[in-house]
């Protein structure tokens, strides 16, 4: 794992110092709340319905055992006993006082751990695949790309007032378990015919009011020049991008009203004189970052299977587990989706245990996913037992990995400022109607994703099955769309017809499966079946 | 926390409150970027927000003063196109005028500005503060500090 040098630790201690400065002007009035909400967005400050809500950013999803223990301890100390992870590979706390903020990220910062510029319109937090260094399909760990971006991005004088947020994604396979192609930046480390590392550049991806599926841009940039290429494709987005209508402020938008095409032609064309610049760090920063991702001392001749008499156990192996490039050891994943539960949300007790556990079977380390469960990345086939036993006595064990229990859901009207309906609710019903009636380990690989408003939090639009949550005339109503995916062969669901209330829509996502479960061919997953059918025969199903 | 006695603010003359430059002051630009193409002897220019500083690079010698134009603090184009002029050889005057608070100098001194004309005066401790306040960079822009990767790397 990446750890901070004297300059690192500098950085985010002088943050810590100017957060707390900036409170002190606020309070006494010499910044005006208007001049103070960027400032507090861009330490992960937000006001929300009942309180703030602070979101602590989790690099690439990558976090130690004492990170974890930390989260833990800052959720006991200035929370309720618990925190939200979240799509974005963070973690986010929803009763927060302002007076202790300062405090919070002190005790951030003695962990390695800051919020800078987890929200705002700035460039956020860089997020990857929570199987990087284990995954058997990837080309490279593709991290320290991403804490290459992180330090460039930090504290970034050209890029810390755009039009909107930015975010970037990086992976390294060419499955794509981060939804890549929906991010403002999403790159694919890639290896060419001769066998040279470079990144391919997907730009002006999205979700929100207008989802976009990102063009390529460029194919191949070398990585000594990644950087540079990244501040040319910012640059022309803060020149051009609309600032006359937040909600077509996104670089998708100008992406798409200027065309792709030209929009790479300007990138180029600033990237060619950037290249002159000296932007780009040295590859000896990179070899520096890379050296903190060098592989655990993994052990050979390790056994390749477990002992699968337990049916409960043989069930969480074959959903929640992932092969690693490594012989006799596998990625885990601790669902944080219990049947019934918040999706996201972890107990203080709970990020304890999780981090035991990790140092434990795990070379002390785990990532947190946009799915909003936590991996331990490397765990041996022959302790995956033990492990198993000790998470599910703290409700951590739920066998639902990508299917229909495994749901994402934003905070919604429960907590959020701008929803219109309540997410959570409708995903606790949903996730017990499928364990009540047996259902969701027959129906296999089905991706729920439910937003509580339009600006998508909650993925619907990457759902195999998604659920936007609207407002019709002060009732909350919610649309079902269907045929999304964020992995590799990502498409945007479509909307089947007319919204639902509350107890509608679990039935209606019911009548849907059951289509499924009923037409589906051999091997085809819903979203399989969904694209083989067409939209009509689940229309007739809903609407009859 | 940073020894305000350290940060020379400078002083400029009428309604520039900072000036980081020895030279003497240039006036107010009173020309837009348009008028400023039209007019050969024209030694400053004011840029607005929808401008494209990328006009003025054949012109660059000319100039003296370039005023780039904060009607909000939110509205970031300056940003871009104070460090394009530097990075294209500028080095008369960059002066950030409109709405410029402490919490931006930062930056704006990383983008390549050495004066400021905010509309409302700032509290020069609060503003010497902030510029102290980080002792290094992540990335190198339009001033002279030296990114961490340099300082790790030599």
């Amino acid at each position: 794992m990446y750890q901070y040098d004297q300059y690192d630790q500098a950085m985010v201690d002088a943050r810590v110092e100017e957060f707390r400065d900036q409170c002190h002007r606020r309070l006494e009035g010499k910044l005006t709340e208007d001049q103070f909400k960027p400032l507090r967005l861009q330490n992960g400050l937000y006001l929300q319905l009942h309180a703030y809500m602070l979101r602590v950013a989790i690099p690439y999803g990558t976090l130690s055992g004492t990170q974890m223990h930390a989260l833990a301890d800052i959720a006991d100390k200035y929370d309720r006993g618990y925190g939200h992870f979240t799509t974005r590979q963070n973690i986010q706390y929803n009763w927060i006082k302002l007076e202790d903020c300062g405090d919070i990220l002190a005790d951030l910062a003695k962990v390695e751990m800051h919020a800078i510029q987890t929200s705002g319109n700035c460039i956020r937090n860089i997020s990857s695949d929570q199987y990087a260094g284990a995954a058997a399909d990837e080309v490279v760990d593709p991290r320290p790309y991403a804490e290459l971006l992180r330090q460039w991005s930090s504290f970034h004088p050209e890029f810390a007032h755009l039009p909107r947020k930015f975010k970037i994604c990086v992976i390294a396979s060419e499955k794509d378990r981060a939804a890549m192609r929906l991010h403002d930046i999403g790159i694919n480390i890639v290896k060419n015919d001769e066998g040279t590392l470079g990144a391919a550049f997907y730009v002006g991806g999205g979700m929100g009011r207008t989802p976009m599926i990102a063009p390529l841009i460029r194919e191949f940039v070398p990585l000594d020049q990644m950087v540079t290429f990244c501040e040319a494709a910012l640059r022309v987005y803060n020149r051009y991008g609309r600032r006359d209508n937040k909600y077509k402020a996104r670089i998708k938008i100008l992406v798409h009203e200027m065309g792709a095409d030209e929009y790479t032609r300007q990138v180029e064309e600033e990237f060619a004189h950037l290249l002159e610049q000296g932007v780009e760090p040295p590859t000896a920063e990179l070899d520096r970052i890379r050296s903190f991702f060098q592989p655990p001392e993994f052990v050979a001749g390790l056994p390749a299977k477990a002992d699968r008499s337990d049916p409960d156990f043989a069930l969480w192996i074959d959903r929640n587990c992932s092969p690693h490039k490594v012989a006799g050891y596998v990625s885990a994943a601790i669902s944080l989706k219990p049947v019934g539960g918040i999706p996201g949300d972890a107990s203080a007790q709970q990020m304890h245990l999780m981090a035991d556990l990790a140092k434990e079977y795990s070379f002390d380390e785990c990532r947190v996913t946009h799915a909003q469960n936590i991996i331990l990345p490397h765990v041996e086939i022959g302790r995956l037992y033990e492990l198993w036993q000790k998470l599910d006595e703290a409700d951590l064990g739920t066998a639902n990995l990508d299917n229909i229990g495994d749901i994402i859901a934003c905070p919604g009207l429960d907590y959020c400022s701008l929803a219109n309906a309540r997410s959570i609710p409708v995903s606790q019903k949903i996730s017990e109607r499928f364990a009540a009636n047996g259902k969701g380990e027959l129906l296999g690989e089905l991706k729920l994703k439910i937003s509580g408003c339009i600006n998508a939090c909650g993925h619907h639009h990457a759902g195999h099955i998604g659920i936007l949550g609207v407002d019709r005339k002060g009732v909350e109503n919610y649309q079902l769309l269907l045929g999304g995916s964020e992995a590799e062969d990502v498409s945007l669901a479509k909307i089947t017809g007319p919204g639902f209330n509350e107890d509608g829509i679990v039935d209606a996502v019911e009548t849907v499966a059951d289509l499924y479960l009923e037409r589906r061919e051999d091997g085809e997953r819903f979203l399989d079946t969904y694209r083989r059918l067409g939209m009509d025969p689940f229309k007739e199903a809903l609407y009859g | 926390m940073a020894d305000r006695n350290t940060v020379d603010l400078g002083t400029g003359s009428d309604d520039v409150q900072l000036r980081f430059r020895n030279d003497e002051q240039a006036g107010i630009a009173a020309v837009t970027v348009d008028s400023f193409l039209d007019q050969p002897d024209a030694e400053a220019v004011r840029v607005e927000p929808g401008d494209d500083a990328r006009d003025l690079l054949p012109h660059l010698s000319r100039l003296r003063l370039v005023e780039v134009n904060f009607p909000s603090f939110g509205d970031g184009r300056g940003y871009s196109a104070a460090r394009l002029l530097r990075e294209h050889g500028y080095t008369g005057e960059l002066r950030a005028v409109g709405d410029v608070l402490i919490d931006q100098l930062r930056y704006m001194r990383r983008c390549g500005f050495d004066a400021f004309a905010p509309d409302a005066p700032l509290d020069e401790a609060d503003a010497a503060a902030a510029l102290e306040r980080f002792d290094h960079v992540y990335q190198p822009a339009a001033d002279a500090a030296v990114p961490i990767w340099s300082l790790r790397h030599g």
